[in-house]
């Protein structure tokens, strides 16, 4: 559908969810999209943070682009994003304290998450600030999408709800293993694998990973 | 001293930082093609994770708390490792050249691994003291070096075997790095 309308803003927000979607393409960010994943409430969750943090320091590096020296941007890029982390820390601890303790650690760890740096140095330093914006949020919308898929299917078959709601038959054994620590390799695993062979057989687009998550969702 | 024993056999095996606790992964999945690499990495981590316990411990005691601006722990923990990376990959390059060209690749990268800043923070949240903090880091480092070396000997022998291939690469070394966790898995209420 974006095809049709050929606009940059389209374009920049699609190239985030579907083009590069940062786990299923670029396979960054690891560390969160394996810890978290236990409820799809907390995928939602982390997944929104982090697009806070990505699209407010992308907008604030692009504005501060020409300001900050060449040589020394790294530290002023961990600076900025440090403070958006500890922003949506704060928020988080205040308004949702449920979503505080289930994410624990991994909030203040945002600063270190690979795509907010990448995205910090491959585009917020060269572009505007607008285009900078939708970029993080293009960015953050594809991984809380991944994040929420991959949640839904450890919470459906872990535990045999979704969202908190049973989905599942009465007659249901749930497999413990994937809301433990080694279901998040191995939903994750299988899921790339999943994709890998979908998009080969049927599809040879870029966008065949997206849609295929959406389907594996469904 | 029961204590201390506790920290090490919790760091290392129990709560391992990257097969429990998901610290560290990026490094544990991209460093981890060749057992060599994978070595100094995690010989890497560990010195800089004993390193970052100590210096972000005394910072926080001596600055942070008696100013009250504990909000700020991220950000000055974030710059303190960072500058400490730094010193240590001049501080190698003048003292042991040898060891810089082994390790100094891998320093830049550790600034941004999510297991030293996760350990100092941990060090925070669980009230260490400055003994109990340097041993966490240091067990929290062998436990990443023992992950890490483990999983690149497995990849290693993987790299011959006959994969199809919507397995190959990524998706069969994250099965892999999850059959590896079943086994950490046993580890559970030891500690």
């Amino acid at each position: 559908m974006a095809d049709e309308r050929k606009s940059s803003a389209a374009r920049i927000i699609r190239n985030g969810v579907l083009d590069e979607n940062p786990t299923f393409r670029l396979a960054l960010g690891m560390c969160p999209t394996l810890a978290v994943t236990t409820a799809a409430i907390n995928g939602l969750g982390m997944g929104a943070a982090t697009t806070f943090v990505l699209a407010m320091s992308n907008l604030f590096i692009s504005l501060l682009r020409k300001q900050i020296p060449e040589n020394i941007r790294i530290p002023a890029f961990v600076v900025i994003i440090a403070s958006f982390t500890t922003i949506v820390q704060m928020l988080i601890k205040a308004f949702v304290p449920a979503l505080d303790a289930a994410l624990g650690i991994f909030i203040p760890l945002i600063v270190v998450n690979c795509i907010v740096f990448a995205r910090a140095e491959a585009f917020a330093f060269k572009n505007t600030a607008k285009d900078s914006t939708l970029d993080g949020l293009g960015m953050g919308i594809g991984f809380t999408c991944a994040l929420t898929i991959l949640s839904s299917v450890r919470e459906a078959f872990g535990s045999g709800t979704w969202f908190g709601i049973r989905i599942m038959p009465e007659g249901f054994q749930p497999m413990a293993i994937l809301t433990q620590p080694p279901g998040g390799f191995l939903t994750l695993g299988i899921v790339l694998a999943l994709f890998n062979a979908f998009e080969k057989r049927y599809l040879r687009k870029p966008s065949a990973i997206g849609k295929g998550a959406g389907r594996r969702a469904a | 001293m029961k204590e201390i024993l506790i920290i090490i056999v919790n760091g290392v095996l129990v709560h391992n930082f990257i097969m429990n606790r998901f610290l560290g992964c990026c490094p544990f999945l991209g460093v981890s093609k060749k057992l060599e690499t994978a070595v100094s990495m995690g010989v890497a981590v560990t010195f800089v994770m004993t390193l970052a316990s100590l210096i972000t411990y005394l910072f926080n005691s001596m600055l942070l708390e008696p100013l009250g601006m504990e909000y700020l722990q991220i950000l000055a923990f974030i710059v303190v490792i960072a500058a400490l990376v730094q010193i240590v990959e001049m501080a190698l390059r003048k003292i042991s050249p040898l060891l810089y060209r082994a390790l100094g690749v891998y320093l830049p990268l550790i600034t941004t691994n999510c297991a030293v800043l996760g350990v100092t923070i941990l060090n925070v949240t669980s009230q260490y003291n400055l003994v109990q903090s340097v041993v966490n880091g240091f067990a929290g480092g062998v436990g990443f070096m023992l992950a890490i070396t483990l999983f690149a000997g497995v990849r290693e022998r993987l790299e011959l075997a006959d994969m199809p291939a919507w397995m190959d690469g990524f998706p069969g070394a994250l099965i892999t790095a999850g059959l590896m966790s079943v086994a950490f898995f046993g580890f559970a209420g030891m500690g």
